[in-house]
């Protein structure tokens, strides 16, 4: 519990929470990025240089980018002017904390088995390394999934008014 | 003789020296902090010091191109010229519009200087002067790269402007579409030099076989790499000739349209500072880093080297901007994604037979005509297709 | 509380915001934002155990964590490609209002 965990846990909390709450769909999403880059120097503290590095360039560069656009495309820039029913809100909210009160419970409970161990490497060599070795059958599989996503992605968003001309 | 060369390579390391005999007046627990502030503060000075220079060159260079005298009367030769840019950018007034999104509004600036300035922490300026030598450090350049068009989108939407809204999404369009070839074409030099560290890539390139360097663009894929990588970088960077969402004909500003002083001032060195960043790491990928062009020059000091590559590199940019009109928008398109994507795509193949075939003038042969002929067969197909269709912009209805 | 009981604390309450936000909010994108913030709680796991479990040499987590991202990445794509076809068709991103398979 050093002080920069505390200090990125906080910004992550806060920046989650913005993204969840606020009124414009713009905002929530500036919100998200802070959360998710946060996250990614969690992922640094802990180590994992390669995983925090693509979190930033994928969520943020890439994820964050479609949010908006998604955004502004279905002209949702304008803060919401109908507040979200109440009791929806708050039986949803109710059922968050529920999930979030037994899954604390059950880590907090639980015997500390971990030793203190020290800082092991993952070198981008040693990820590539598993990658073409252990893991390459899933990275055939991931490059199929994104080549559909992406023809998938381009085919249902296509404007179907221009083959009608 | 022996005096001069005992004193060279102390030039060389003059500023790694200076660096530790000021923090030894630190105490030993301050000293990591200390170092990082060091580095920080040498890297915004010169840099800043690098845009002040590069902005007085662009205008006089750009003037001589179009047969006039560039900015000419503040100091000699127009020398005072960015001091008198910096006070009146600063004495301006800060118009923020009334139905602007003033935390957004304010925050954009910020970003895109952060993000653009961060991109030097993994570039190395000398020998042993690299701020941090992290394991992936290329991978960071291109995520903080990535954080650039997010601040392009915050400064375009929260201005409620519909030419800022129309250049920023033109801008994240152009820079999206660009991001992809500048990494591919960083990954042939990734594949021969088997790491992400930019001090290994470095290394690599800085011995000798004769007089001649081993940097990585005097090979057939390093060449076609580098010009694919220039080009991509002058996209990302919004410059001409590929300035279509900041074009003062088109659409006034583009998306720094509703900025006036300090924060316009922001976002200009933030563009700059960008293309440093993005040349910096072309030096470092493909030039050979801090090392010298000749063998017999060697001992010239490191750091003297990079800034002179970087210097020829503004120059080719400047005069790329004083020669070569504007694309349009569906032009620009094109380039991106049906010549350049298969371009820096076949180049990776090229790469690839060139590290499994044993050297000698087969593999240069090889290697050559699989990087020239698909770039004329593109460049042939892309001519062809001169259809004029509707345009129809989606994004601000 | 040791470090991993403390991410792990982390990453359960990230989950359970995003789970909230997934459920109360009536925006569809806001929605997809909410699954993105579960899938990065469970990365946040998965590189928590690795660091402080067993065996980190196996990678395991570290690779967990790369595919996740890049489905969550992918998913992401077509999931505001799908809301964006039926805004058109529907003309509202209400989840509220899109409660009718009828065109």
């Amino acid at each position: 519990m050093t002080a920069s965990f505390i200090l990125l846990a906080v910004l992550t909390v806060a920046g989650t929470a913005a993204a969840m709450s606020m009124r414009n769909a713009v905002h929530c999403v500036l919100a998200l990025t802070l959360g998710l880059t946060s996250v990614a120097m969690l992922y640094l503290q802990l180590g994992a240089q390669f995983v925090g590095f693509t979190q930033i360039l994928v969520y943020v560069g890439a994820v964050a980018i479609l949010a908006v656009f998604a955004v502004m495309m279905t002209h949702n820039d304008k803060p919401m002017d109908l507040p979200d029913s109440h009791s929806a809100w708050i039986a949803g909210c109710i059922v968050a904390a529920a999930v979030f009160a037994v899954l604390a419970r059950a880590i907090v409970s639980s015997a500390p088995t971990v030793q203190a161990q020290p800082q092991p490497a993952a070198t981008v060599q040693q990820v590539g390394d598993a990658l073409m070795h252990r893991f390459v059958l899933p990275l055939e599989i991931m490059g199929l999934l994104l080549t559909a996503a992406l023809i998938g992605a381009v085919v249902i968003a296509m404007d179907r008014r221009e083959e009608m001309k | 003789m022996t005096l001069l060369a005992l004193w060279i390579p102390q030039l060389d390391q003059i500023f790694v020296i200076a660096a530790h005999w000021l923090l030894s007046y630190l105490p030993a627990a301050l000293q990591p902090l200390g170092s990082a502030i060091l580095s920080v503060a040498a890297i915004i000075v010169a840099f800043a010091t690098l845009f002040a220079l590069t902005t007085l060159l662009e205008r006089k260079g750009l003037g001589r191109m179009q047969n006039r005298y560039g900015p000419n009367r503040v100091g000699p030769c127009g020398l005072f010229q960015p001091l008198a840019d910096g006070v009146k950018s600063l004495t301006k007034e800060d118009i923020v519009p009334i139905r602007a999104d003033r935390a957004v509004h304010f925050m954009a600036p910020i970003l895109l200087v952060t993000a653009c300035f961060l991109g030097y922490a993994v570039l190395p300026i000398g020998r042993n002067m690299v701020m941090v030598d992290m394991n992936a450090g290329v991978l960071f350049f291109f995520a903080v790269g990535s954080l650039m068009e997010l601040a392009v989108f915050m400064a375009g939407w929260s201005s409620r402007s519909k030419y800022s809204l129309l250049g920023a999404m033109r801008a994240i369009a152009q820079m999206i579409s660009y991001e992809v070839p500048l990494v591919l074409a960083s990954i042939v030099v990734l594949m021969q030099a088997g790491s992400l560290s930019t001090v290994t890539i470095v290394n690599m390139q800085a011995s000798y076989s004769g007089i001649w360097p081993h940097w990585f663009v005097f090979t057939p894929w390093g060449l076609a790499g580098f010009v694919l990588f220039m080009i991509a970088a002058t996209a990302e960077a919004n410059r001409s000739p590929f300035d279509l969402p900041e074009g003062e004909s088109e659409i006034i500003a583009g998306y720094y349209t509703e900025y006036s002083g300090f924060k316009f001032a922001l976002f200009f060195l933030g563009e700059y500072i960008g293309m440093f960043a993005t040349s910096g790491l072309a030096i470092t990928l493909f030039l050979g880093g801090w090392s010298a062009p000749f063998s017999f020059l060697a001992w010239v000091p490191s750091y003297f080297w990079f800034f002179a590559k970087l210097l020829t590199l503004i120059a080719v940019f400047i005069w790329v901007r004083g020669t070569l009109p504007r694309l349009r928008m569906d032009q620009l398109m094109n380039l991106a994604w049906q010549f350049m994507l298969p371009m820096t795509i076949f180049n990776v193949i090229t790469a690839g037979i060139w590290h499994f075939m044993p050297g000698g003038p087969l593999r240069w042969l090889v290697c050559s005509t699989m990087v020239v002929a698909p770039c004329i067969l593109f460049a042939s197909g892309l001519k062809r297709k001169k259809k004029f269709q509707v345009r129809t912009y989606h994004f601000s209805q | 509380m040791n470090s991993l009981q403390s991410y792990l604390l982390l990453s359960s309450l990230l989950f359970s915001i995003g789970l909230a936000g997934a459920l109360t909010r009536r925006n569809a994108i806001l929605v997809l934002i909410g699954i993105e913030l579960m899938l990065n709680a469970a990365n946040l796991n998965f590189i928590a155990f690795w660091r402080y479990g067993t065996n980190p040499d196996a990678l395991t987590g570290i690779m967990f964590a790369i595919f996740s991202i890049s489905i969550a990445a992918a998913e992401a794509a077509v999931g505001l490609s799908i809301i964006l076809a039926a805004y058109r068709h529907c003309r509202t991103t209400d989840l509220d209002r899109m409660n009718s398979l009828k065109g």
